[in-house]
């Protein structure tokens, strides 16, 4: 289980986000740009200290202002894939998949190097430096370095951005096999819907700083506040019958609305709204 | 080729020259990369004053650098009365304390060119480190100090490089003392000063020109290397 409550201020945004996840299974975080995603993944990695609150995974507390439980992020064992990579310049591909994995007790690793190697296809550049690697690439070695210490939750800010649509389909079953396999929480960052619709158990959507909701999907559906915060973008009107209106809720959404139902809500371009999320 | 031929004096003077300038570098360079880091890395009040300090025998004229040395430093100076007391160590007059005086010059030089490396450190690789298991410490040593390894390599050079043309400080402090504290710009001003001495400066001159253009290919070479290492 998956418990997060933070407090923090960084200069005029403020985050206030709040939210549990009963399954152990993956947790998308979900918004636009800017709506506090990255700040609340660092904060549970230990990379940035949340003003208040308190952070659990698996009844294990990372951060507590209350009992004064703040855990450094080397003791947290959270595996972080960054947007970025991150890969160190100076190590090659193997000392980079092997920095975090050595420096966890064996007692505690459950993931095998040759078996992560294989899965993520990055055999033949174990000898190379991260430089002669190209987007995709690095960002599967990230994935495997941060899966080789064995962690305790993972946490993930956009993992696949810059991977191909067929390498994609590869590496989402496994991250949700793994996720299942070993029983790790994952918190998933994604603008991605496909991504987001295909992985995640829970969802969690942001809206500056704060959590609009939060959920599995079934209790979207079933919840009156099942929601995605976005602006409206446009509004075809296809001659009088069903408008499209396109939506940007951190990526664009289009949806169908009867003229009436359109009028009746007041939709106009610009305008913030929060779109329910219905099953296809 | 007795044109050539290096005289005891001159000899002494380069062997001495070498000598101090080494002890200057690395006694300098675990203080140095520590003031880089704090400097770099760390926001105090009273952080423009330590920057400012750590700066000033760079703006200073040599002189006044030697004559504080000389104050504090000396065997009845606060902090060289002290060393003499506890530790028997005496800097007055001695290679030592040649060698504290080129370090003291040489400090800015080392500090601006591994700080200048340090803050071009991603932050972001150091977080990830974090998050892969390592404590703070662990972190600089595994991946900021290996980074960071041309930094070092330049202030290094560039420290020696200060150490070995050391005059002012050296000569107020220590002064000018033959096979003791006679470095390599002492004995060249010391040929200067006596009749028939032209021949040995003239030698002294080559040789400092050397010494310095060994220094920079050195660095350019070892920078060049580390380059093509991270490309790999």
């Amino acid at each position: 289980m998956l418990e997060v409550c933070v407090r923090r201020k960084q200069g005029s945004f403020s985050i206030d986000a709040s939210f549990r996840s009963k399954v152990l299974g993956i947790t998308a975080l979900f918004g636009s740009s800017g709506a506090g995603k990255t700040s609340i993944i660092n904060m549970v990695a230990g990379l940035a200290r949340p003003d208040e609150g308190r952070i659990c995974i698996n009844g294990r507390e990372l951060f507590d202002s209350e009992k004064g439980i703040d855990l450094p992020p080397e003791k947290r064992r959270i595996g972080y894939v960054f947007q970025e990579g991150r890969l160190f310049p100076h190590l090659s591909v193997r000392s980079n998949l092997c920095f975090g994995m050595h420096r966890t007790n064996s007692s505690d690793r459950y993931v095998d190097f040759d078996q992560i190697v294989q899965l993520l296809a990055i055999e033949h550049l174990l000898c190379r430096r991260p430089a002669g690697l190209s987007g995709g690439e690095k960002q599967r070695v990230a994935i495997g370095r941060a899966l080789l210490t064995s962690p305790a939750m993972l946490l993930m800010d956009e993992p696949l951005a810059s991977l191909d649509h067929a390498r994609k389909a590869e590496v989402l079953p496994f991250i949700a096999t793994l996720s299942r396999e070993f029983s790790i929480p994952i918190l998933y960052v994604s603008h991605s819907m496909n991504e987001i619709l295909n992985l995640a158990d829970d969802i969690v959507v942001l809206d500056s700083g704060r959590t609009v909701v939060a959920g599995s999907f079934d209790e979207l559906i079933s919840m009156q506040k099942n929601t995605f915060s976005g602006i409206i973008e446009q509004i075809a009107d296809n001659n009088g019958s069903l408008p499209d209106v396109r939506l940007n809720i951190g990526c664009p959404l289009l949806a169908r609305i009867t003229p009436g139902a359109g009028n009746e809500l007041g939709l106009r371009l610009g305008r913030k709204v929060f779109v329910p999320i219905k099953r296809a | 080729m007795e044109v050539f031929t290096l005289t005891s004096l001159e000899l002494e003077a380069l062997r001495l020259s070498l000598w101090v300038s080494s002890w200057a570098v690395l006694g300098s360079l675990p203080l140095g990369i520590s003031m880089a880091w704090i400097l770099a890395r760390l926001r105090f009040p009273g952080r423009s004053l330590l920057d400012g300090l750590i700066h000033l025998p760079l703006v200073l004229p040599p002189v006044v650098i030697g004559y504080f040395l000389l104050v504090f430093f000396g065997r009845r100076g606060v902090v060289g009365g002290w060393l003499y007391e506890t530790a028997g160590i005496s800097l007055a007059f001695n290679w030592k304390g040649a060698a504290v005086a080129a370090g003291v010059m040489a400090f800015p030089l080392m500090v601006r060119a591994v700080r200048l490396s340090l803050e071009g450190v991603d932050n972001g690789l150091e977080a990830a480190a974090r998050t892969l298991g390592c404590g703070p410490w662990r972190v600089f040593l595994t991946v900021t100090l290996p980074l960071i390894v041309p930094g070092i390599m330049t202030g290094m050079i560039l420290a020696f490089a200060r150490s070995l043309g050391e005059f002012g400080a050296t000569i107020t402090f220590v002064s000018n003392i033959q096979g003791e504290t006679q470095t390599l710009p002492l004995a060249l001003y010391t040929l200067t000063q006596v009749p028939g001495g032209e021949m040995g400066a003239m030698r002294l001159c080559i040789l400092a020109i050397l010494i310095a253009m060994m220094a920079l290919l050195t660095s350019e070479m070892l920078a060049g290397r580390f380059a093509s290492r991270m490309r790999g």
